[in-house]
């Protein structure tokens, strides 16, 4: 029986003092895998290769971005991220860190994460930004693969802004999640859940205004030079084009 | 304390600007998601789960005394919509204004000076249940059980609903309000020593995005 | 009403006379009764006779939201900073009688906004008759019936036709079309009424909502008489 993984990646980008952003830390551990790709002018480019198939359940998984000030950077991964049930009773663990200074930004796009019936998965993704940073987060998580009940999947997602905290949600889907989860309140049936989070200091004088796209997202300013783009879909297709749809619409 | 008081707070009937409010179940119904009794029930429960946890859990804090400022911010970071947060903070007006003409009190004059337009409804309920001299648990049942009543008697109006099956629903909820109400003084109690940060952020994605629906809509019954 | 009673808090609690810094606030009326009576029309009305003397401002409180307060709009009685629409969750009669918290907002906001201002006038949404106005609320009230609804409703009475300040009987140029007897509305009006004045009016005709505005103009002068 394979033992539970206990792993860290790290990813730290900071000028290279030539109009570039150099990455003098880009460390992976167990399944984590971080790989620099090409770029583009100005911001570099990372993807995450998941090197095994995870979480299990039992496994502590933890992400660690930093941005300097003035340093760019994007970060994807190279496919989804699938949760599986593990031999392991415990619940996995997948937490990510995010810090970007002022004038720094992040473009954290990952892959969806696809809770597979059985597994229990809690996520959580925490971005401490400083006043002037910049930020685009998405999350996107497909309940169950295709025709598959979901696992359980609880997934928090906090956003700092200067130390206020703008954005704190937690969304607890699958068996054994508290009632009325897949009711019309929540999901009425959905499949598929995600939100964009796009931190400008710009918006703080100028907010876009609320509304929903004609593909269902809704633009939703928060409390702070902040936006969050929200959607449920049926599947991850959908889900795509309607967070796209909102975030291109931000210009 | 009187316990009676919290029945005064807890009344339908107390004049707080509630009636106005759907509680989303207006979008949900115009949405076609909710047709009966059935989907009312899952309705309530999601409702009370999500926003109804997080309500419960700022409601018990504020009836702890922890800083209504605080509570507020934390309220804002825990409701994305603007339609939402524009709602907590009128109806949070509203509510203070019959507080405080039924339980004078500094907090209260307070809590007016400080949020002239207004601080979210939870975190006022919470000090008026102090004001009135209950505890964390009962501002935590007024925010609960509120959580799941405006949008089940709303619902009543909107489908011509049998009023008896939408009472049916809310008592069949009770036990899971028993839970709520639990896991939100635990909250409060936690977050009195460790900060509003560690209060619930249960979220509801339709609720959020039907309130803009609803916020956009030309025409409609109720305000949320 | 308290109408000497003051608060320390920055906003008045109900039906105060004064604002949080002393000053008097503005004379609310409410125009209350039944589906197509005319109180939107009366409501325009009083807002083009009264506007040049007076600073003031309408509050609707509309069945589906903002109805009333567009046809204001469109109609260009008022500024729209000088309109304001409460949602009354499908029951109007809650927002003006049972739970005014709503109502009570927007008139402060008004005063707040727009003011100083001299005159409220708070429109329900149309209901029933027996609808009135909390007295938390408003200071006098107008209950508009029209010729068209029946020429017993007067003798039927109801808390709207029995105790409202004003009783309007509009559309008296309609009596003729629809069989109405108006020397009858009138007389039952009275019998129920006392020495509660009724007003007949049609505003098609030249004097059209006169009568009404002469009123609400007796009534500012009480207000703002000294004590």
């Amino acid at each position: 029986m394979t033992a539970a993984v206990t792993a860290t990646a790290r990813i730290h980008a900071r000028p290279d003092g030539r109009g570039g952003t150099a990455l003098p830390v880009l460390a992976g551990e167990g399944p984590l895998a971080p790989r620099r790709t090409r770029g583009t002018a100005g911001e570099a480019s990372v993807v995450l290769v998941g090197a095994m198939s995870g979480p299990l359940g039992g496994d502590r998984l933890r992400v660690e971005t930093e941005v300097a000030e003035g340093a760019r950077l994007r970060v994807g991964s190279a496919a989804a991220t699938l949760a599986l049930p593990g031999r392991h009773q415990d619940e996995a663990r997948y937490d990510v860190r995010l810090t970007v200074a002022d004038g720094g930004e992040l473009r954290w796009l990952p892959e969806q994460l696809i809770s597979a019936g059985g597994s229990d998965l809690y996520v959580t993704t925490r971005a401490d930004l400083a006043a002037r940073a910049r930020l685009v987060l998405r999350e996107e998580q497909v309940l169950g693969r295709t025709g598959e009940e979901p696992g359980r999947l609880t997934s928090r997602l906090t956003v700092r802004i200067a130390g206020r905290c703008v954005l704190d949600q937690e969304l607890s889907c699958g068996p054994g999640a508290p009632g009325g989860w897949d009711g019309p309140a929540v999901l009425a049936g959905h499949r598929a859940v995600g939100q964009i989070v796009v931190v400008r200091p710009e918006f703080a004088p100028h907010p876009p205004a609320a509304r929903v796209c004609p593909a269902g997202a809704a633009v939703l300013p928060l409390a702070g030079p902040a936006v969050l783009l929200t959607a449920v879909a049926p599947d991850a297709l959908q889900l795509r084009r309607a967070l796209d749809e909102a975030l291109a619409a931000l210009g | 304390m009187s316990r009676a008081a919290l029945l005064v707070l807890a009344d339908g009937r107390f004049p707080a600007g509630g009636h106005a409010h759907s509680g989303g179940a207006e979008a949900a119904v115009r949405a076609g998601r909710i047709t009966g009794a059935g989907e009312l029930a899952e309705f309530c429960r999601g409702r009370l789960h999500t926003t109804g946890l997080v309500s419960a859990a700022l409601a018990a804090s504020a009836a702890l005394g922890m800083d209504p400022a605080g509570l507020d911010a934390a309220a804002d970071a825990r409701t994305p919509s603007p339609a939402l947060r524009g709602a907590a903070r009128r109806l949070g007006r509203q509510l203070l204004r019959a507080a405080r003409a039924t339980w004078p009190s500094a907090e209260l004059d307070a809590l007016a000076r400080d949020f002239p337009k207004g601080a979210h409804q939870p975190v006022v309920l919470g000090l008026a249940a102090r004001a009135a001299g209950l505890g964390a648990a009962d501002a935590a049942y007024c925010s609960a059980y509120e959580s799941v009543g405006g949008a089940a008697s709303a619902t009543v109006r909107l489908l011509s609903l049998d009023p008896l099956d939408a009472t049916g629903v809310l008592a069949r909820l009770a036990p899971e309000v028993d839970l709520v109400v639990d896991r939100a003084v635990a909250a409060a109690r936690e977050a009195l020593a460790e900060g509003p940060e560690t209060l619930p952020g249960a979220s509801a994605p339709l609720l959020e995005i039907l309130a803009e629906t609803h916020a956009a809509s030309p025409a409609r019954l109720f305000a949320s | 009403m308290h109408l000497d009673h003051t608060h320390s808090g920055p906003v008045a609690l109900s039906a105060d006379a004064r604002r949080p810094d002393g000053t008097r606030r503005a004379l609310r009326i409410g125009l209350g009764g039944p589906v197509g009576s005319g109180k939107t029309a009366t409501v325009a009305a009083l807002c083009r006779a009264l506007r040049e003397e007076l600073s003031l401002a309408v509050v609707t409180n509309d069945i589906y939201t903002r109805e009333d307060a567009e046809f204001l709009l469109r109609e260009a009685v008022l500024p729209p900073e000088r309109i304001s629409a409460v949602e009354t969750g499908a029951c109007p009669h809650t927002a003006i009688r049972d739970d005014i918290s709503a109502n009570l907002e927007a008139v402060e906001d008004l005063e707040d906004t727009a003011g100083p201002l001299d005159l409220i006038l708070v429109e329900s949404g149309g209901d029933n008759l027996t609808a009135t106005f909390s007295k938390g609320l408003v200071d006098a009230q107008i209950f508009v019936i029209d010729v068209a609804g029946g020429d017993d409703i007067p003798r039927k009475g109801g808390p709207g036709v029995t105790t409202a300040d004003l009783l309007v009987v509009n559309k008296t140029d309609l009596a003729p079309y629809v069989g109405s007897d108006l020397p009858r509305m009138a007389a039952d009006a009275k019998a129920q009424r006392g020495e509660l004045p009724v007003v007949l009016q049609s505003l098609r005709e030249e004097t059209g909502v006169r009568d009404v505005a002469d009123w609400v103009r007796a009534r500012l002068a009480d207000w703002t008489a000294p004590a």
